[in-house]
């Protein structure tokens, strides 16, 4: 290397060989390359492989030209970082082709029209047809579930943080988090007992009922989270004025907290709202506009997903994709309007 | 082996905030140099510009020159990570690595460096926890926890993991803030014995401490927050602590300023 | 994210009264608006106790009801046939077809997932950092029946290519051979699974590395340690358990998924020796799929395999509880 002029007779002990800055851009442009000529040569049409080959002829590629130049730890240390950028790469492919997929066959059918109308007079087979009756159907159950869940979890943080000492806060903490591991299924499976105890048809409540109990814990979790940020100092600020603990609570502590709690409820939200199995067993899906959450079947938004998809035909697939970027678009709205007010309100001391 | 370092205009960024500004000075070998200073006058910035730790901090970046035995650890070439292995480090808080045991913690810089006997690496170990100070009291322990210890024996065993892969230069970036006085006085000893074998540079806060460790002294002002901090003067200790060339230096000693 | 037990052990943050206050505040005895709050703060924690309670005596209950006239062994047989007389079926195949989807999945995700996270923390230039963390904390909440959707439209038709390369070369080892037909098959179901739980993974386990103490970090550094050695004597060592949690949370993600898995497999009560091969079933997609054509009988015999399902997920959920609970205790030494 030209450095080996400039330095002086003796050997140097802190520069060792390295490779140019340019050369794993070099190396992956090769890689690409070779990989492409073994697809084509080999006739291998998946893109895919295409891409396992490059990858792996990247990390190779780099370990055995550093480890003649540089030595065998900087070649790890190559090796590594090739490693995790592949890495990178391998799962941003699959993640950003389903991103534009359902952007790109989302915004074929998906407009004013397809909004405001149901697939009551719609076969599977034909094009036309909205989703107005899921996206009713989903706000209902959704809504109904959040007004279950989302008092019955900030109260029980409540209770946790404030109140709770001894067995009954313990095992509450330990039963909260067994019911963040249940699957949805399992909690649909749960109320359609019920349902086949009182032999009850499918009706949009039930379906709620049982988002009501996926969403619960993570409430409690996250609103467990902001109640502990709140300093002592505001609590006992309050008491030593002679305000009694419920107003102290109410007057003080969840005011300070409430951007946190508003966040971790939305989030929740975004995560039941694309629940499909237990509206499967629950509300049974329909093809009509069903208003009234407590009497009949109702559609809902990923079930409707779920059942266009399942029919098979071209212009139902079409009707799945766009009720999917609708399905989508809601839970990243929510998130990212959960965030920002997270952002907004958070304490200024955080990192 | 210890190397004398020579800095010459040595400038340090945070982003586009510039840290100290314009510094140059020489470190004898096989001697201890102190930097004192008011908070944030850059000294321990400085300090981690002279193994290249400063540009680990996001936005870090240095201009000017910092010769060791003639050789820029900035000029094009140099690998950073050879430069640390020549210029080791203590740093203020005891920092053993806390999944390792104690004898794993002083290997752990040998062990980077390819593959060793296991007498090999045990005879290092034992020269290293001796050299520290540490060998009688963790002999008997070697394959329990480094944080089990108390914290002046964590620094220690830091130092022995430090000196253990042979560097020319120990830095310490106040190596004793954090411990009580017994465990200060031990490192100060352990820095007496150092200065035989490696060119050590020490950061501190304690004046008195600079006093009874240091050859020279070099001292560190700003002109106000916000700027760049600068080297005032340095000199031998004595001078420094009797009689400083600088009105400004004379101040911060006899404590007439922050 | 900090899926913690810390209200069980450490004092809870509330201020700390007088014994005698902190005795009638307990008791909520004085004022009407202290009782009546306490009662519906402790009332909804009661309540949640007794939700539990119900799911498992209600799902036992009618899993009794329909393993009592079970004619095939419950465990073992490889068949679902409820609307036969006598009714034979056993969750032999799902138990199979769950357990080795979520290996597949684990297998694959986990090394990606901790790769992206140590990119994120380590590798990444540092403005790109935070906006692509924004987006993969984003892409976790894609929901299942999206990944479902993508897989059976996207993802099946271009494992073609893959499958044939696969049974080409690894066909010998029997694992990886394959008849052709469509790839609908359970290791079809891991690569989506995959997929699906690598955000949640790649999450936790990049909130776990951004925690390692600078410090120790600079330690390494100040060793002579290449970024990689760095990660591998500061990072790896004190993210391990976290990673291990985060993967166990993936885990049981996968094991409970349902749609997903309904989208893109061709179910059958056979067990192949093959992974490409179409066939197999899990808990939760066989729930799915059976259930709309099911008697009261074939319900009831579906929730027997819920509560199966149940029982698993409550294992996996509470490994990973005792894990992040022993770490607690490790790492309190050098706080």
């Amino acid at each position: 290397m030209s450095n080996a002029t400039i330095a002086d007779k003796r050997p140097s002990t802190l520069r060792g060989a390295r490779l140019p800055k340019w050369s794993p851009y070099a190396i992956a442009a090769g890689s690409v390359a070779v990989a492409i000529g073994i697809g084509l040569a080999a006739g291998l049409d998946s893109r895919v492989q295409w891409g396992l080959i490059a990858g792996l002829l990247y990390v190779f590629g780099s370990y055995a030209i550093a480890a003649r130049v540089e030595g065998r730890r900087q070649a790890k240390d190559r090796v590594a970082t090739s490693l995790v950028w592949v890495a990178f790469l391998l799962a941003v492919v699959p993640l950003v082709s389903l991103v534009w997929t359902t952007i790109a066959r989302g915004v074929k059918v998906l407009d004013v029209y397809f909004l405001t109308h149901s697939m009551g007079v719609v076969a599977d087979s034909q094009p036309g047809g909205g989703i107005y009756h899921a996206i009713l159907g989903s706000l209902e159950q959704v809504g109904l579930a959040t007004l279950i869940a989302a008092p019955i979890g900030v109260l029980t943080a409540i209770y946790l943080v404030e109140y709770g000492r001894g067995g009954l806060a313990r095992s509450v903490t330990f039963f909260v988090d067994v019911m963040t591991g249940i699957p949805s299924i399992v909690a649909g499976l749960f109320i359609l007992s019920l349902m086949l105890m009182f032999d009850m048809q499918p009706f949009g409540f039930a379906g709620s009922l049982a988002l009501a109990i996926l969403m619960v814990p993570v409430v409690v979790r996250s609103t467990e989270e902001m109640l502990k940020l709140v300093p002592n100092e505001l609590r006992e600020a309050s008491l030593a004025l002679g305000v009694p603990k419920w107003r102290t609570i109410l007057k003080v502590v969840l005011p300070t907290s409430i951007g946190g709690i508003t966040t971790g409820i939305m989030l929740a939200i975004a995560r039941i709202a694309g629940e499909t199995a237990p509206v499967l067993l629950l509300v049974f899906g329909s093809k009509f506009i069903n208003a009234n959450p407590f009497e009949g079947a109702q559609a809902s938004l990923p079930l409707y997903i779920y059942q266009q998809y399942g029919s098979g035909e071209t212009p139902a697939y079409d009707r799945a994709w766009a009720a999917s970027l609708t399905l989508i678009a809601f839970v990243m709205i929510l998130n990212m309007v959960a965030r920002g007010i997270a952002r907004w309100k958070a304490p200024k001391t955080g990192r | 082996m210890a190397k004398r370092i020579d800095v010459s205009g040595l400038t340090a960024y945070y982003g586009s905030h510039k840290a100290i500004e314009d510094i140059s000075m020489t470190v004898e070998p096989r001697s201890v140099t102190a930097f004192i200073g008011p908070s944030g006058c850059g000294k321990s910035t400085f300090l981690r510009t002279l193994n290249r730790m400063h540009e680990v901090t996001s936005g870090g970046r240095v201009e000017g020159k910092v010769l060791l035995d003639d050789e820029d650890l900035y000029g094009p070439g140099i690998d950073p990570v050879s430069v640390r292995r020549e210029v080791g480090m203590v740093f203020q808080r005891p920092n053993p690595f806390p999944t390792m045991s104690i004898f794993d913690n002083v290997a752990a810089g040998l062990r980077l460096n390819g593959s060793y006997k296991k007498s090999e690496l045990q005879d290092v170990v034992e020269k290293s926890l001796k050299g520290a100070n540490l060998w009688n009291e963790v002999k008997d322990r070697l394959n329990k926890p480094g944080s089990g210890l108390s914290g002046g024996q964590q620094q220690r065993l830091c130092i022995a993991r430090a000196i253990a892969v042979e560097p020319k230069v120990l830095l310490m970036d106040e190596p004793c803030s954090a411990l009580d006085p017994i465990s200060t006085l031990a490192i100060e000893d352990l820095i007496g014995e150092l200065k035989e074998r490696f060119t050590i540079v020490i950061v501190t806060h304690n004046m008195q401490q600079a006093a009874r460790v240091s050859d020279r002294t070099a001292f560190f002002n700003l002109a106000a927050v916000g700027q760049p901090g600068k080297l005032i003067e340095i000199d031998d200790t004595e001078r420094i602590f009797s009689n400083p060339s600088v009105q400004a230096t004379e101040d911060y000693i006899s404590g007439r300023f922050g | 994210m900090d899926i913690s037990t810390q209200s069980t052990q450490s004092p809870l943050p509330t201020p700390q009264p007088p014994p005698t206050e902190q005795r009638r505040a307990a008791r909520g005895a004085t004022r009407p608006g202290d009782r009546i709050f306490l009662g519906l703060s402790r009332g909804s924690g009661i309540l949640l106790l007794v939700i539990m309670a119900a799911i498992a005596v209600f799902l036992t209950y009618r899993a009794v009801l329909a393993i009592s006239e079970d004619e095939g062994n419950f465990l073992t047989t490889f068949e679902w046939n409820t609307n036969t007389v006598p009714p034979v079926f056993g969750i032999a195949v799902l138990a199979f077809g769950t357990i080795v989807s979520s290996i597949i999945a684990m297998v694959i995700a986990v090394p990606i997932a901790v790769a992206i996270a140590l990119f994120l923390t380590h590798y990444a230039p540092r403005r790109l950092r935070g906006p692509i963390a924004y987006v993969i904390d984003l892409l976790a909440a894609v929901p299942s029946i999206v990944y479902g959707l993508w897989g059976a439209m996207v993802l099946v038709p271009h494992l073609t290519g893959l499958f044939g390369w696969l049974d080409a070369y690894l066909g010998w080892t029997g694992i990886f051979s394959w008849e052709g037909g469509a790839p609908r098959s359970m290791f079809t179901v891991g690569i989506l699974l995959a997929i699906m739980i690598l955000p949640i993974i790649t999450n936790v386990s990049r909130e776990v590395f951004r925690q390692v103490p600078q410090m120790h970090e600079e330690a390494a550094l100040a060793l002579g340690a290449t970024r990689w050695e760095v990660i591998r004597m500061a990072v790896i060592p004190f993210g391990r358990s976290g990673v291990i949690s985060a993967s166990m949370l993936g885990l049981g993600r996968a094991l409970g998924e349902t749609m997903a898995v309904a989208t893109v497999l061709s179910p059958d009560f056979i067990i192949h020796g093959s992974l490409l091969n179409p066939g197999g079933g899990t808990f939760a997609q066989n729930i799915a799929s059976k259930f709309s054509e099911a008697t009261e009988f074939g319900r009831d015999a579906l929730i027997a395999s819920g509560l199966v399902l149940f029982v698993i997920t409550l294992l996996v959920n509470g490994a990973a509880r005792a894990i992040i609970a022993r770490r607690k205790e490790y790492s309190g030494a050098n706080a």
